[in-house]
């Protein structure tokens, strides 16, 4: 079980997305998962080990960072790529409900069961709306966590068992800060694709009630 | 999910590639990524471990490190390869648009639709012109300009491409200037000078099928424009049974639509 699975899972909602949805799921695999498992993983692989503080106190390492990382950069990270794909997961498991009516009833009940009309568009709205609502709640953490998205070289820490405060030094600050600079630009597109998405599927499907109705009142 | 994902998607591109776009992505994929992943992420891999400063001052090694490596060569190099890959997908996005589009067309049993099944249709190699001409163009571009921002950005970065065995560091907290040794200089230096040769050689593949691109192009304009002027009366007289055509088709149509009103 790795992000291989999520892959092949995302795969298969590809088939059902629109042009934007694809450019998404494009975006997803190629600038976030890839980058991640590629280069961001191996920067915070030692990082607790690489944290160093100027004291010989056992304990005060531990403690201090603890403190400063509550969650990892890198685990937060992993969390917010798992729940933004997922919401993408209800629009796969409807288009399976309506194949398995069709199949239950064995008569035609849909032009198309993954034509987005009807209950699907609503489910793919909802998806859309829960996506982006998670890339906010991500980056606001991130945000609220970490007092903004820098990484600084130094952090000073005055927590039992520490004596004093005490200096302590974070592990490749500037690599880090440059990863969380690119993670918040792609979680920005993907907001900006989602909503995009959204606005288009709202006009589109607007347009074609607006029309139906002004074809029925002139007949 | 690994570079092999990159290999699935980027090999669909492949069968719409010219030669030398098939040779490039063969470079990129023998040469670049599996470089990295087999030998050089194994020679960076110990590299803030095997950092070491002559100080026992605790966080000294950790500020003088991020000081001289503000970014690993190895993740630049995975960044470089991911974005150089990324313009195919607009190639592949097009095909798959056009596919698209066939599809339909086959689907609502339209007669200018000249394949026998949807199968064919997978299968179909499109010809690189009209607006795919474009697309695949512009993707050569957007290549070059990654690679030419990576390879600017390395040498800006790090002074050149060699590793130098020590390097001197008086940032804060070091009490004064320090001796730094870098792990492993030698091979370093090694891959990155074996990498940089691979990303020219990959520029110099870009600009020969930019090239070749836009000579096959004007060759087929002038081609044309050739045709244009020696068989007129020919065209003329297509034109004309062409157009009697789409009257006589109008005019039914209008027929069908007046019977269908009234």
């Amino acid at each position: 079980m790795s992000w291989g699975f999520l892959r092949d899972l995302l795969s298969g909602v590809n088939k059902y997305s629109t042009g934007i949805g694809r450019i998404w799921v494009a975006v997803v695999f190629i600038f976030r998962l890839l980058v991640y498992i590629a280069a961001a993983e191996n920067i915070w692989k030692y990082e607790h080990d690489e944290f160093e503080c100027n004291i010989k106190q056992p304990g005060c390492e531990n403690v201090c960072f603890d403190h400063f990382f509550p969650v990892s950069h890198i685990r937060l990270w992993a969390l917010q790529l798992i729940m933004v794909s997922t919401p993408s997961l209800l629009v796969v498991f409807h288009v399976a409900y309506r194949e398995n009516r069709e199949k239950r009833h064995n008569q035609k009940l849909y032009k198309s069961p993954g034509k987005i009309d009807g209950g699907l568009l609503c489910t793919y709205l909802i998806s859309l709306v829960l996506k982006t609502g998670f890339e906010i709640v991500f980056l606001v953490l991130f945000y609220k966590l970490y007092n903004g998205f820098k990484v600084p070289r130094l952090v000073k820490c005055d927590i039992k068992p520490c004596p004093n405060t005490v200096d302590c030094y974070i592990s490749k600050p500037t690599e880090k800060m440059i990863f969380l600079y690119f993670l918040v630009a792609t979680s920005c597109l993907c907001i900006v694709l989602n909503l995009s998405e959204l606005s288009y599927l709202i006009f589109k499907y607007s347009m074609k009630c607006y029309l139906k109705r002004y074809i029925e009142k002139c007949q | 999910m690994d570079w092999g994902a990159l290999h699935t998607i980027l090999g669909g591109v492949n069968k719409h590639s010219t030669s030398i776009g098939k040779i490039w992505l063969t470079v990129l994929f023998i040469f670049r990524i599996m470089i990295l992943v087999v030998a050089a992420e194994r020679v960076w891999g110990d590299e803030q471990d095997d950092f070491v400063c002559n100080t026992l001052q605790p966080g000294c090694k950790n500020v003088c490190y991020d000081h001289f490596f503000p970014i690993s060569h190895i993740r630049l190099w995975a960044l470089q390869l991911i974005f150089v890959s990324t313009p195919a997908l607009l190639v592949a996005m097009h095909v798959a648009y056009r596919r698209h589009e066939k599809k339909r067309q086959f689907r609502k049993g339209d007669q200018k639709c000249e394949y026998k099944d949807i199968e064919e249709i997978r299968r179909q190699r499109f010809r690189i012109e009209g607006s795919l001409w474009w697309t695949y163009t512009s993707s050569i571009f957007f290549r070059l300009v990654f690679e030419a921002v990576f390879m600017y950005a390395f040498y800006f970065m790090y002074d050149g491409f060699r590793m130098p065995r020590l390097m001197k560091c008086s940032a804060w907290p070091c009490p004064n200037t320090v001796d730094c040794f870098v792990s492993r200089p030698t091979e370093k230096t090694v891959f990155t000078i074996f990498m940089i040769a691979v990303s020219s050689i990959c520029i110099l593949l870009n600009v020969a099928e930019l090239c070749y691109l836009l000579t096959k192009f004007f060759l087929r304009r002038s081609k044309k424009a050739g045709n244009q002027k020696h068989q007129p009366n020919h065209e003329n007289k297509e034109e004309t049974k062409q157009n009697e055509m789409n009257e006589l088709i109008s005019d039914s149509c209008q027929n069908t639509v007046i019977g269908f009103t009234s």
